[in-house]
């Protein structure tokens, strides 16, 4: 989706923040994604546009971070980790399971990812990047459900950071 | 450029060397005979020590820096040899061949793959790699011509600077991370650059392929000769191969004046255009009404009768010639002699209508494609290079993005170097005149201190306003001191033909009829007197049965002619249509006699690009059938009518066009032969631009000798193989080169032939005035797309499914004007015609204005331009 009129002003004001514009490609996808859930074909197209360089080149800066979704996802973003220390603490277990209880719902979306810095209380998880530790399958079904009864909030996924923070 | 860096001393290997400070240490130790290996460092791009194979020792330095970004310094100590040098090249292949494929029996590149070369000398002779190794789906196409394989990449980078940095589209780029990263396109956007097959030779490994040469042939299997690309008058210098008497591909050879090695797409896959299954095979004469084959004696007896019909009856004025720009410099001359040395007419032009006159062609102070480099500003006013001279567009392009020329682009419309430029005068076509005029003011703040010449590309931005505009906004541009001029004609030898005096007014070698006369009358016997018709003349005069004889040489002139109905008129009008092509054109269909003619690939020979430098085309392949090369067609009919040139090889003919034709003095077979990087004429000018030394870079950048890896000379660069047998001369022929070395050379030339003043263009020109528009109209801007219904596209399998499709763009305020929707058909009425075509809008169309590709389509501009005006206005009309 093309960015509301609202976005298309920040945007505006984002390019404006660097003296090359080539630089805002990231905060630009943020904002993309923060409005539409992930970065649609449409916004990367309308990026470059709107600063001048190829779709291709877009697409391939912003193909290098995990953290841009290129394909739809659910509200909730569910990050397990299998490496090492999780892997030897029961994390493969956490992601089977999850996987395999949220398959068709549309609402959370699963995925494996690598080390999250968390190992001392492995296994860890995030939820739209929002940390839990020392899991079982159990307690993980009950954070992720926690969240969908909004007794737990979560911010958006891309962290809510494009127009302030970080941009 | 004149290299000014200090000198300092480094050794490399334990050998002293010297070399201008800062240079990069991988090229100082290339230029001195050490191969550092490397993948991702080309010598046109930018350093970025991606792939770490170059890693080397420098004493004093801690670690291992890459060869390809470090630069050298006086008193550098580098080691390339050492075992830890070994260890770490050793280790970076292993790590690179962990997730290749090693698929080398299927893959192109096999053969003559820097991947597999430099394995085999500096890499390990095993892996300890025993996992699964990443897969992708085998080759994807990115493009309709490219091929990727993710497979094989090894992630060099080559490619995607290429399109970033030389090309400037970027619709390549890298994707994802780690083990995933991959070349990647845009969804639905794909790598549509004119200069794509660049990547596939630069490329690697055999990552990226090429749609026409991939399967068809193994390097080892392959001979090639260089030689320069004739598709259009850049004249990119290549590589021609071939398997089994078949052109299968032509490879760019890095030539510093023209063309640094890169090729277009056009240029590259054009060859396919030899093989076309129409190609004519044999003669034909028109018997009972339709052509039929004939013997070469028969056909030449006929056409020689022909004009001699017309010469009896009619005399000399009564017959013309069309065409000849697209062959070699020799076909050109001979052309010239028969027609005027032995017919005796001045009607005769290889422009066909679309050019500028010769006047300003061959009397304008020239300019090299080296100049763009050292100029204060460039000048663009002419047709878009990207579409017309795609290589020069790069040179152009690189001389303002890469070394800080500012460019002033007087234009129409936008074009493929609007966004470069530093400053814009638009002008509605057909006032170049006044838009000239602005470009004095407009330049002096971009010059701004600035040495060096201004380069003016100047040509004909649309065959849909006439050549009058643009002579007048030379006239006016050549009063600025400092300027230098590339006259941007498009067809490949066109240059070479108007020097060698196939243009109305003009005897070969730069002089006009008056200031040849005597020469010429005592060279050849005759000369015409009276100038002539150009190509417009000649059909006008031919449509009112003025013309008894017509000899068209090679253009494919009814779709080439901006003016359809007059094309036709004319070639419908004359006596006696004497056709020489390579294919049975429309025109052709209608001829009297049919002679069928060699083309590029076929015959040796030279050709002359737009800067009126001279250089060798190679013949590979001997035609099929019984096509002649035109110099000698030329001759038999020269024969036939009473006077035997007495030339049997291209040589003769060199060195009679260097003894007779004044421009050329001194530019004889010999010269031509040892020229490495061509001649650019007149010699007078650039004698000190001439390299007398063989080209010592192999075609494949780094294609060498690796089973060799002892003893000094590791890097062996290969020779290419310049020239047919005739170099590997006898002893004595040497010696003879040996003197010739010693330029320069004493001009015999022309020994005993009268003098003849150089033609200067003394610029007074009287210029008409352009009509106005009146506020209904649109005024067509017809400049030409890269990809044409020419024959070189449409006779190329690869190329015609790129040929866009046509529709007349407008500024998006003209359609609702009109009342209908973007992209609905409308009726488009000029002067001369009418046709539907559909509409679409474009912001980057200034009002006023309508944008038509010329030669798209199967009607089109040639039906609706009238060439007797200096514009073209149109109006549109709904179809409701
Ligand atoms: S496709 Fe070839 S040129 Fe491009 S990055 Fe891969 S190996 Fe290098
Ligand atoms: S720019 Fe012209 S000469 Fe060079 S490759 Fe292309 S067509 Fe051939
Ligand atoms: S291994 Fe799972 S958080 Fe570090
Ligand atoms: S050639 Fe130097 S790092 Fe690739």
């Amino acid at each position: 989706m093309a960015f509301t009129p609202e976005n298309l002003l920040l945007a505006n004001e984002i390019v404006a923040r660097y003296p090359k514009t080539k630089s805002a490609i990231l905060p630009l996808a943020h904002l993309a994604q923060d409005q539409d859930g992930y970065l649609t074909q449409d916004a990367m197209r309308e990026i470059a546009g709107m600063i001048g360089v190829t779709p291709a080149e877009v697409l391939g800066t912003c193909s290098f971070y995990t953290m841009f979704k290129r394909d739809e996802v659910g509200r909730l973003v569910v990050s397990v980790c299998t490496n090492v220390t999780c892997l030897v603490m029961g994390g493969p277990e956490v992601l089977e399971h999850l996987e395999q209880r949220y398959a068709s719902d549309k609402e959370v979306t699963i995925e494996e990812v690598e080390c999250l810095a968390a190992c001392g209380n492995a296994p860890a998880m995030q939820v739209n990047y929002e940390f839990h530790e020392s899991l079982t399958p159990g307690s993980a079904t009950e954070i992720i459900e926690a969240y969908k009864a909004g007794e737990l909030t979560a911010r958006g996924v891309s962290g809510g950071v494009a127009g302030g923070g970080q941009g | 450029m004149k290299d000014e860096r200090e000198i300092v001393t480094v050794t490399i290997d334990g050998i002293e060397m010297q070399a201008p400070k800062g240079e990069l240490l991988i090229r100082v130790a290339q230029d001195n005979g050490t191969f550092v290996p490397r993948f991702c460092w080309h010598e046109r791009m930018k350093p970025v020590g991606m792939c770490r194979m170059c890693l080397v020792e420098v004493e004093g330095v801690r670690g291992m820096p890459p060869a390809c970004t470090t630069t050298v310094t006086d008193g550098m100590v580098v080691n390339t040899k050492s075992e830890t040098v070994k260890k770490a090249q050793d280790g970076v292949l292993e790590f690179l061949l962990i997730n290749h494929p090693l698929d080398c029996p299927v893959c192109d590149r096999g053969g003559e793959c820097p991947l597999q070369d430099q394995t085999l000398a500096f890499g390990p002779g095993e892996s300890r790699y025993v996992e699964e190794k990443r897969h992708f789906e085998k080759p994807i196409p990115i493009s309709e011509l490219v091929l990727l394989d993710r497979e094989r990449c090894i992630q060099c980078s080559r490619c995607t600077r290429f399109a970033d940095e030389i090309a400037g589209d970027r619709l390549i780029d890298f994707g994802e991370r780690g083990g995933e990263m991959q070349v990647i396109t845009y969804p639905d956007d794909p790598f549509t650059s004119y200069f794509s097959g660049n990547t596939v030779q630069v490329c690697p490994v055999g990552a990226l392929t090429a749609k026409p040469y991939r399967f068809r042939a193994r390097p080892w299997d392959l001979s090639a000769v260089e030689t320069s690309c004739q598709t259009c008058s850049v004249g990119c210098r290549g590589s021609l191969e071939s398997s089994s008497n078949e052109l299968v591909r032509l490879l760019g050879v890095d030539v510093e004046p023209v063309n640094h090695g890169w090729l277009c797409d056009k240029g590259r896959f054009g060859y396919e255009a030899t093989h076309a299954e129409d190609r004519a095979r044999n003669p034909m004469i028109r018997r009972d009404g339709s052509l039929v084959e004939c013997s070469w004696p028969e056909a030449l007896d006929a056409a020689a009768e022909g004009i001699k019909r017309s010469l009896d009856l009619h005399g000399p004025a009564s017959i013309a010639m069309v065409g000849g720009s697209r062959g070699t410099n020799e076909d050109a001359y001979l052309w010239a002699r028969l027609a005027k040395g032995v017919i005796g007419t001045d009607n005769v032009d290889a422009q066909i209508g679309d050019g500028l006159p010769a006047e300003v062609v061959l009397g304008l102070p020239g300019a090299t494609i080296p100049d763009l480099d050292e100029a204060a500003a460039i000048i663009l006013l002419g047709p878009d290079l990207k579409e017309e001279l795609p290589v020069l567009y790069l040179r152009v392009r690189r001389a303002c993005v890469d070394l800080g020329v500012p460019i002033l682009d007087v234009s129409a419309v936008d074009h493929g170097l609007s966004k470069y430029a530093s400053a814009t005068i638009r002008h509605l076509p057909g006032e170049q005149a006044s838009a000239a005029r602005e470009i004095s003011a407009a330049l002096a703040p971009l010059i701004d201190g600035r040495s060096g010449p201004i380069v003016v590309v100047l040509g004909r931005s649309d065959v849909a306003t006439s050549a009058e505009p643009t002579v007048a906004a030379a006239a006016i541009i050549r009063e600025i001191p400092n300027t230098r001029f590339l006259v941007a004609l498009r067809r490949g030898n066109v240059r070479g033909a108007i020097d060698l005096g196939l243009a109305p007014g003009f005897l070969p070698g730069r002089v006009t009829l008056d200031a040849g006369a005597e020469r010429f009358v005592a060279a050849w016997g005759s000369a015409p007197a009276e100038v002539g018709l150009d190509t417009a003349g000649i059909f006008n005069a031919a449509s009112e049965g003025r013309i008894g004889a017509l000899i068209l040489v090679g253009a494919d002139i009814v779709n080439d002619f901006p003016d359809r109905r007059l094309v036709r008129a004319g070639v419908g009008g004359a006596g006696f249509v004497i056709c020489i092509n390579a294919t049975v054109t429309e025109a052709a269909a209608d001829a009297d006699v049919f002679l069928p003619a060699t083309v590029w690939g076929e015959k040796a020979g030279t050709t002359t690009n737009l800067e009126g430098r001279i250089s060798r085309v190679g013949r590979k392949i001997a035609a099929v059938g019984n096509p002649m090369p035109d110099f000698r067609i030329a001759s038999e009919l020269a024969l036939r009518l009473g006077t035997d040139f007495d030339l049997e090889t291209v040589e003769e003919i060199q060195d009679e066009i260097a003894r007779v034709a004044p421009a050329f003095a001194e530019v004889d077979a010999q010269l031509l032969k040892r020229a490495r990087d061509g001649v650019v004429l007149p010699l007078a000018l650039h004698r000190d631009e001439l390299v007398l030394e063989p080209r010592r870079i192999p075609v494949i950048d780094f294609s060498w000798e690796p089973i060799k890896p002892e003893g000094p000379g590791e890097f062996e660069v290969v020779e290419f193989e310049v020239v047919e047998p005739v170099l590997e001369a006898d002893a004595s022929d040497e010696a003879a080169a040996e003197e010739e070395s010693a330029l320069p050379v004493d001009i015999s030339n022309g020994a005993g032939l009268p003098d003849a003043q150089l033609f200067v263009w003394s610029a007074q020109h009287a210029a008409q005035p352009t009509p106005g528009r009146d506020n209904y109209a649109l005024r067509l801007s017809a400049g030409r797309s890269l990809y044409d219904n020419g024959r070189t596209v449409a006779s190329t399998p690869a190329l015609r499914a790129l040929i866009p499709a046509q529709t007349l763009r407008v500024n998006p305020s003209e359609i609702s004007r009109v009342g209908v929707a973007d992209g609905e058909s409308v009726r488009v009425s000029t002067a001369r015609g009418s046709l539907v075509l559909s509409l679409t809008g474009d912001a980057n169309v200034p009002a006023g204005v309508a944008v038509m590709p010329f030669n798209i389509g199967e009607t089109g501009v040639g039906d609706l331009v009238d060439v007797s005006l200096v514009v073209t206005d149109l109006r549109l009309e709904t179809l409701r």
